[in-house]
């Protein structure tokens, strides 16, 4: 395969793992922000959010692999764990880096959280509300700032993801303020 | 000894202080778990075939259905 083909290869799972990980971080918020109590919905969106989080690993996986194995640009294996190390536009491959640590910190936990406990799980899963902007910029700083139909892919998923964090967090649940209500009770 | 506890199968229950309310279980285990008014579970038969258990249990957003 000629260099060119994995740059091709390399720049389409990445745009294709940004457009996943904004569904994913939608759907999450729609998990976490739900508002009907009989929803129907809620188990599709539960099955989507899981499993496109799995399949979002097989883009992302091929999306690394062509970028260094390419060789147009220095960026080395270290690179796919350890951030800010390659030598190519060190800060923007680190931010992918940073994104991916804790993509798999998230996967894992979530595939342990039967075996530990919820609030570390917890901890761990809110660590995704920082590696979405991070795919995010290393996407639009890297790889799609010089395509305008790109470009624009990347603000629209940022608005989408923008707007369903703000839902998020506007949204009340009626076992949620009973939760936080009894948080503020006094036990005597 | 009710006829549902002598099928084969696994036996669910839920967490009551774990569980939220979200109403998945309902869905991933039709005719063993209903929802009530608040759209809480209401567990009707605790045998539930293994596969369908596990799968449940793993769907649970609130980590609250467990196998006994």
């Amino acid at each position: 395969m000629t260099g060119q083909t994995l740059w091709f290869i390399s720049r389409a799972t990445g745009t294709v793992s940004l457009i996943l990980f904004t569904t994913i971080v939608v759907l999450g918020m729609v998990i976490a922000g739900r508002r009907a109590p009989h929803g129907d919905s809620a188990t599709i969106v539960m099955g989507l959010h899981r499993w496109l989080s799995l399949g979002s690993l097989a883009f992302l996986a091929l999306h690394i692999v062509t970028a260094i194995a390419d060789g147009y640009v220095s960026v080395g294996w270290l690179s796919t764990i350890l951030p800010f190390t390659s030598v190519y536009r060190t800060f923007w491959v680190g931010l992918g880096t940073l994104a991916v640590d804790i993509l798999l910190a998230v996967v894992v936990t979530s595939y342990l959280r039967h075996r530990m406990p919820e609030r570390s799980w917890k901890a761990i899963h809110w660590l995704s509300y920082a590696m979405w902007p991070f795919a995010l910029i290393h996407g639009f700083a890297m790889g799609t700032a010089s395509e305008p139909l790109l470009r624009w892919l990347t603000v629209l998923c940022g608005a989408a993801g923008a707007a369903a964090v703000a839902w998020r967090l506007r949204t009340t649940h009626a076992d949620r303020e009973r939760r936080a209500l009894v948080n503020f009770q006094e036990w005597s | 000894m009710p006829s549902t506890d002598r099928e084969v199968g696994v036996r669910i229950a839920v967490d009551r202080v774990l569980c939220t309310g979200h109403g998945v279980c309902a869905r991933t285990l039709p005719g063993r778990i209903r929802l009530d008014e608040w759209g809480y579970p209401i567990v009707e038969a605790v045998a539930v075939d293994p596969v369908d258990a596990d799968l449940a249990v793993k769907l649970c957003p609130a980590r609250a259905l467990y196998l006994r």
